[in-house]
């Protein structure tokens, strides 16, 4: 079959690699009919997230038709069943899926030695996502083996289309946990950074839970323009400064949430801070630009709540972590629990409250993803989100 | 009217050229004999003086003049005749012909960064004068955001995920 394949920095190739087979009673291959770049990828992509090796296989939002099912699996799953793959993988039996905290579960990281060691105690294997979290093949590919699928999966009636669904594995629950953890309030003022995918999406949970504001904060105009048709009022970074505008919207007393949908790749305009950043990142004696973060911990409303989807690798540096705690502030993060919401939010589809699909601006063949992950992580022609047909 | 943009990482590269032309035009145009002597090319010290001008011309073009191009490949230029004039040092009874080869090194690496910065300033305008994509009509709503803020007031959402009441902004008992 044909799949995205991590040759190593800024180098992913269309190649012919082996079909997946069944290798667990649990498992099940997947025919792939969509599948999209995430703002996760280009960690990979750019090779800030450690743990990748040659040959792995891209990919960790993608949905299609099941064409094989492992005989422990066949009671929750049928042949020729539509369904979504969530990106975190999870059992469904172990304490934290019993809790719902599935990007956590115990159980379903088969390289879980390396990441005890490393994150202290495993979370869930990932899909398409360094061999930290289990080393899975991706779904950038024509066929993908999903293991524990009797759980990892959302069943999607008829009716809907691949682009109204596809995101429900990954950015639209995203999105929608990083507003839900804030526990937004009708006088709430919710501010996030990023007006990539995630944020887009972030952006419209926040506004339908109920934010009396939404703040939206990146320096891409066209992103920009779409976070506005969500109801966002804009900050562009580039030429303001975010910390005055915040605290003028807010009658000088700062947002009471704040979310950080950037990440470790945040860019910042020539402040100290930002340069200090960049040359620690590229001696490696720092893993991510901390920039969005130190930013939030200062201008958020004393104890108020700070919500982190935006992923970070490793380690950062100059952390204004007296800051925080002497106002109190909430930190809430993680990779999404992406089964969790998966049932309300296709609900919310299928009702017509949202159509995720306003996020895509570009589909094309599986053998221009390459291409593909260029013009999406330099933003060029208007890219904001990438779907992909294998 | 050309674009430039004061602050953007073009700019600032162009701005760290203007400062190295006005000092290294300075020196050139004060230590003219010392350089010619170093060089090994007494006969050209009027020529470097001249020189010298030239970059404190363009050290000021491109630090106060607006929009820095033309000055960036005004410095372009500058190089070329910089290393068409070194050349000329190059032959064998040039006892210093090792001083002009690292001057020759430094020109080249001086030319690379203007030719990088004029690019990167060129691009800048490029991307400024094409007009954004318009996404003003992609909100993923069926009605304006006004009318869907609080849609979803009822989402299940976990007591853990919660703020405790007693944490919270509003009055205890609102919303
Ligand atoms: N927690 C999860 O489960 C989960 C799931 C999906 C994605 N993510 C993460 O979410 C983040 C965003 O993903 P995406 O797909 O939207 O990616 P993206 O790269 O398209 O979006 C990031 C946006 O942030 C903007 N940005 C950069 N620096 C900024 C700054 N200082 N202030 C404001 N905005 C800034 C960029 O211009 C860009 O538009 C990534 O880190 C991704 O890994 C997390
Ligand atoms: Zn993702
Ligand atoms: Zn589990």
């Amino acid at each position: 079959m044909r799949a995205l394949v991590w040759h190593g920095t800024a180098d992913i190739r269309c190649d012919t690699v082996p079909d997946p087979g069944l290798e667990h009673p649990r498992d099940a291959i997947v025919k792939v009919t969509s599948c999209a770049i995430c703002g996760s990828d280009l960690h990979l992509y750019d090779h800030f997230m450690p743990g990748m090796e040659k040959g792995d296989i891209m990919g960790h939002e993608f949905m299609g038709e099941v064409v094989e099912v492992g005989s422990e699996a066949k009671s929750a799953l049928k042949v020729g069943e539509r369904v979504v793959v969530p990106f975190t993988i999870w059992c469904g039996d172990c304490d934290q899926c019993k809790r719902g905290n599935y990007s956590v579960c115990e159980r379903s990281n088969r390289n879980k030695a390396t990441a005890d060691k490393l994150f202290g105690h495993t979370t869930a294997g990932l899909f398409g996502y360094t061999h930290l979290t289990g080393g899975y093949a991706g779904g950038q590919a024509e066929y993908v083996r999903v293991p524990f699928a009797d759980r990892t999966h959302v069943k999607i009636p008829s009716g809907l289309s691949d682009e109204q669904v596809l995101f429900l594995g990954d950015i639209f629950p995203t999105g929608w946990q990083a507003a839900a953890q804030c526990d937004i309030q009708p006088t709430d003022t919710v501010a996030v950074w990023g007006c990539g995918p995630v944020g887009q999406m972030t952006i419209r949970s926040a506004l339908l839970l109920g934010a009396k504001q939404v703040i939206a904060i990146d320096r891409v105009p066209e992103r920009l323009s779409m976070a506005k048709a969500g109801g966002a009022v804009t900050i562009n970074f580039a030429e303001e400064s975010v910390v005055e505008r915040l605290n003028e919207l807010t009658d000088g007393k700062g947002p009471e949430k704040c979310i950080d949908a950037v990440g470790m790749e945040a860019h910042a305009t020539a402040t100290l801070d930002s340069l200090y950043d960049r040359a620690k990142q590229a001696l490696m004696l720092e893993s991510d630009r901390a920039h969005v973060l130190r930013e939030m911990i200062y201008v958020c409303r004393p104890a108020g709540t700070l919500s982190v989807p935006g992923v970070y690798g490793g380690l950062i540096d100059k952390f204004p972590f007296g800051m925080s705690m002497n106002k109190g502030l909430t930190w809430r993060m993680g990779q999404t629990n992406v089964n969790r919401w998966t049932d309300d939010l296709l609900n919310r589809i299928q009702e017509g409250q949202i159509d995720p699909s306003f996020v895509i601006t570009h589909t094309v063949g599986l053998d221009q993803g390459p291409e593909m992950y260029k013009t999406f992580r330099d933003k060029q022609d208007g890219c904001i989100k990438v779907v992909l047909k294998p | 009217m050309a674009y430039y943009r004061r602050g953007s990482s073009a700019d600032a590269m162009a701005r760290g050229m203007g400062w190295f032309s006005l000092g290294f035009g300075a020196a050139e145009l004060v230590a003219g004999r010392g350089i010619a002597r170093w060089l090994g090319m007494e006969q050209h010290t009027g020529l470097i003086r001249a020189y010298g001008v030239r970059e404190i011309t363009a050290g000021v073009g491109l630090l106060a003049m607006g929009d820095p191009k033309p000055w960036m490949w005004a410095r372009v230029a500058g190089d070329v005749l910089d290393i068409a004039t070194l050349a000329t040092g190059l032959n064998d009874d040039n006892p210093r012909r090792r001083n002009v080869e690292l001057a020759l090194g430094a020109v080249a690496v001086a030319t690379a960064l203007d030719v990088l910065g004029s690019g990167m300033l060129h691009r800048e305008e490029e991307e400024a004068l094409t007009p954004p994509h318009d996404y003003s009509d992609r909100s993923g709503l069926p009605r304006a955001p006004d009318a869907m803020r609080g849609s979803a007031k009822d989402a299940p959402i976990p007591d853990e995920l919660r703020t405790p009441k007693i944490l919270q902004f509003h009055p205890i008992g609102m919303g």
